[in-house]
C-alpha cells in the first residue's frame, strides 16, 4: 500500500515537472531573439557569423528535435549557457544558491517558531484580547511587504540603535535582520493554520482523555496537541516554500545580499533569458521535491491520507 | 486557503474591522481617483531647494530627495498601484474562472488537461514565475500587471473548479436539468450564483497578493520607469535616504501595507458574512 502511494506520488511529481519544463521551453521559443543573436549582435558580428552560430547551437533544427535535446540536457542537469556570463547556467545558479538557501532556512526557523507561538497562544486563549492580538500580528505578517518592513528594521536597528549591520553578508549578525523580516512574513500563514488546528485538536477525545487522566496542561499541549498539529504545519511550510524563494529574492535586494535574487534581477535587466529560465526551472524542481517529501512525511505520519488519495 | 472552520455567520455590517477595511479601500480609491483635484501640481513637480524637508502643515508627509511632495505622489501613485492591482485581478479572474468552470462542467479529458496545466503552473514559485513573465515581455508597468495576474490565475482556476464541482451535485442543479435547462443556463443561472461567495472571498484575498507582488516587482525596478509615482518605486527611491528622510519611504510603505491589510481583512470579513449555512 505504502509503496503504491509512493510510486503514484513520484509519477505525479515527475509529470508536473515535465509539463513545467515544457512550458518554460515554449515560452522561450515564443520570445523574439535567440542566443546566437544575443551573444553576437553586441560584438558587431556579421550576418554570416550569426547564421553559423545558429547552426552550431542547433537552432536551425526542427523544433521537436530541439525540444528533445532540451529535455535530455535538463535530465543531465544542463540548463544551457548564460548569454551575459558565457558560462553554464547551472554553475552560475549553484554559485548563487548558498546565500539564498541560508536566508530561506533561517527565515523558516523564525517563521515556524513565531507562527507556532502566535497560533498556540491564540487558540488556547480563544476569543480573548490575547487571541485578537496574536491574530492581528499574524495578519500583519501576511500583509506587510518585506521590502518595507526591511527598511523599517534597518532604520531602527542599524541606523538609529547601531545594533546590527544594515547590509551585506558575512557572519550571523548580518543574517538576523533579513531572516527576521522574511520569517515574520511567513509566520502569518503558519499562525493561522496552527490556531485552527489546535482549536480542532483540543476537542478530540484523546485530548479529553489525557486531561481526564490528570496530565498537566503544558504536557497535554506539547505532547498531544502540538504533535497532531505538526503534520499540517509541515505541509503549509512546504507549500509556503515557493513564497519563501520569491520572498528571499526581494529580501536580498533590500539588504544588498548576494544570491539568486541579485542574479535573476540582473538577468531580467540584461534579458539573459537562459539564466531566468534556469532559476525558474530550478525553483520549480526544488519546490516540487519539497512538497513531495512533505506529502510523503505526512502520509507516513498519518496513514489515513494514503487511502484518501487513491 | 479558505477555512470554513467556525459555523457562525455574521453580516458585514456587524463586523467593525471589515467595515474599517472597506472604508480604507474606498478612501484610497477615491483619493487616487481625485488626485488631479486634490493635488493639482502633479506628482512630478519638484522643488530642488526643498529636498527631503520633514513634514510640516504645508506638506503633511514631507518631500522626497528631489523636493517632490510625498502626499501628492502618494495620491497619484495610488492610480498606478491600485490600477495595476485591478488589471492583474481582472486577468486572474478572467482566465482562472472560465478554466475552472470548464474543467468542472466538461469533465473527462478537458478537465484532466486543464487541471494538469494548472498544476504545472502552480509548481513554479509565484514571484519567480512573475519575474520570468516580465523577462519575456520586457520590463514595464503593463508587463507587471499581466505577469502578476497570470501567476494568480491558476490558483483561482483550481478554486473555481472545486467550488463548481461541489455545487453541481446539489439537488437544485439536478432539478434544473430535469426541467430541460441547457448546460449553459445551468452554469450561469444555477451554478455560478451559488458558487459566488467563495469566489468573491478568494478574489478579495488575491487583491492583497497581487498588490504585494506587483509592487515588489516595481520595487525591484522591473515595472514602471524610475521616477513614476508608483508606491513600490517610491519605496525603492526612498531607501537611499533612510537616515535623512525616512518619511519618503515610510509613507508609501505604510500606504501599501494598510491597503494589503485592508484587502486581507475584508476577505476575512466577507468569508464570515457569505459562509454557506
Amino acid at each position: 500500500m505504502a509503496m503504491s502511494y509512493l510510486g503514484r506520488r513520484l509519477i505525479q511529481a515527475a509529470f508536473v515537472l515535465w509539463l513545467a519544463a515544457t512550458l518554460a521551453f515554449v515560452a522561450m521559443k515564443l520570445t523574439p531573439g535567440d542566443p546566437a543573436q544575443a551573444l553576437l549582435v553586441a560584438s558587431g558580428a556579421t550576418y554570416e557569423e550569426i547564421a553559423e552560430r545558429r547552426a552550431r547551437l542547433g537552432l536551425d533544427d526542427p523544433l521537436l528535435l530541439q525540444y528533445m535535446r532540451y529535455l535530455l540536457d535538463l535530465l543531465r542537469g544542463n540548463l544551457g549557457e548564460s548569454w551575459l556570463h558565457g558560462r553554464p547556467v547551472g554553475r552560475v545558479v549553484l554559485e548563487q544558491l548558498p546565500p539564498t538557501a541560508i536566508l530561506a532556512t533561517a527565515a523558516t526557523v523564525v517563521g515556524v517558531c513565531l507562527g507556532l507561538l502566535l497560533g498556540v497562544v491564540a487558540a488556547l486563549r480563544r476569543s480573548t484580547w490575547l487571541d485578537k492580538a496574536a491574530t492581528t500580528v499574524a495578519v500583519l505578517g501576511l500583509s506587510t511587504p518585506t521590502y518595507w518592513s526591511g527598511l523599517v528594521v534597518i532604520l531602527l536597528f542599524s541606523l538609529r540603535l547601531g545594533w546590527l549591520p544594515a547590509t551585506g553578508e558575512g557572519d550571523l549578525r548580518h543574517l538576523v535582520l533579513p531572516a527576521s523580516v522574511l520569517g515574520f512574513a511567513l509566520s502569518g500563514s503558519v499562525a493561522r493554520l496552527v490556531r485552527a488546528c489546535v482549536i480542532e485538536v483540543m476537542e478530540e477525545s484523546f485530548v479529553l482523555a489525557a486531561r481526564a487522566r490528570g496530565l498537566p496542561a503544558w504536557r497535554v499541549i506539547f505532547v498531544h496537541v502540538l504533535r497532531s498539529a505538526l503534520a499540517p504545519v509541515s505541509a503549509v511550510v512546504a507549500l509556503q516554500f515557493g513564497f519563501l524563494l520569491g520572498g528571499a529574492v526581494v529580501t536580498e535586494s533590500v539588504f544588498a545580499r548576494r544570491g539568486l535574487g541579485k542574479l535573476v534581477v540582473e538577468a531580467i535587466m540584461w534579458r539573459d533569458l537562459p539564466v531566468v529560465q534556469g532559476v525558474v526551472v530550478f525553483g520549480a524542481l526544488v519546490y516540487t521535491v519539497v512538497n513531495l517529501v512533505a506529502d510523503l512525511v505526512q502520509a507516513w505520519l498519518d496513514p489515513r491520507l494514503r487511502e484518501n488519495l487513491t | 486557503m479558505i477555512e470554513w472552520a467556525s459555523p457562525a455567520r455574521r453580516p458585514l455590517l456587524r463586523q467593525p474591522v471589515a467595515l474599517v477595511a472597506l472604508a480604507w479601500l474606498v478612501l484610497v480609491a477615491l483619493g487616487s481617483g481625485m488626485a488631479s483635484l486634490l493635488a493639482p501640481a502633479g506628482p512630478l513637480a519638484a522643488d530642488a531647494a526643498r529636498g527631503l524637508s520633514p513634514p510640516d502643515p504645508d506638506r503633511p508627509l514631507g518631500t522626497d530627495s528631489l523636493g517632490r511632495d510625498v502626499l501628492t505622489r502618494l495620491l497619484w501613485g495610488g492610480r498606478w498601484t491600485l490600477g495595476m492591482g485591478l488589471v492583474a485581478l481582472t486577468v486572474a479572474v478572467g482566465l482562472g474562472l472560465p478554466v475552472g468552470l470548464a474543467a468542472a462542467t466538461f469533465g473527462g479529458w478537458v478537465e484532466i488537461a486543464l487541471m494538469r496545466l494548472v498544476d504545472a503552473l502552480l509548481a513554479f514559485p509565484g514571484l519567480l514565475l512573475a519575474m520570468a513573465v516580465v523577462a519575456l515581455l520586457g520590463p514595464g508597468m503593463g508587463s507587471v500587471a499581466l505577469a502578476v495576474g497570470l501567476v494568480a490565475a491558476p490558483a483561482y482556476a483550481r478554486l473555481a473548479r472545486s467550488v463548481a464541482l461541489e455545487v453541481r451535485v446539489q439537488p437544485y442543479v439536478d432539478a434544473a436539468r430535469a426541467v430541460g435547462c441547457t448546460e449553459w443556463r445551468v452554469l450561469t443561472r444555477h451554478i455560478l450564483p451559488n458558487a459566488a461567495a467563495p469566489l468573491i472571498v478568494f478574489a478579495t484575498t488575491q487583491l492583497g497578493w497581487v498588490l504585494l507582488n506587483g509592487a515588489a516587482l516595481n520595487f525591484l525596478g522591473l515595472g514602471a520607469r524610475p521616477g513614476a509615482p508608483e508606491w513600490g518605486i517610491m519605496l525603492a527611491e526612498g531607501r537611499g535616504y533612510l537616515r535623512d528622510g525616512p518619511w519618503a519611504s515610510a509613507s508609501p510603505g505604510l500606504a501599501l501595507t494598510l491597503t494589503v491589510l485592508a484587502a486581507n481583512l475584508l476577505g476575512d470579513g466577507l468569508q464570515e458574512a457569505l459562509r454557506p449555512r
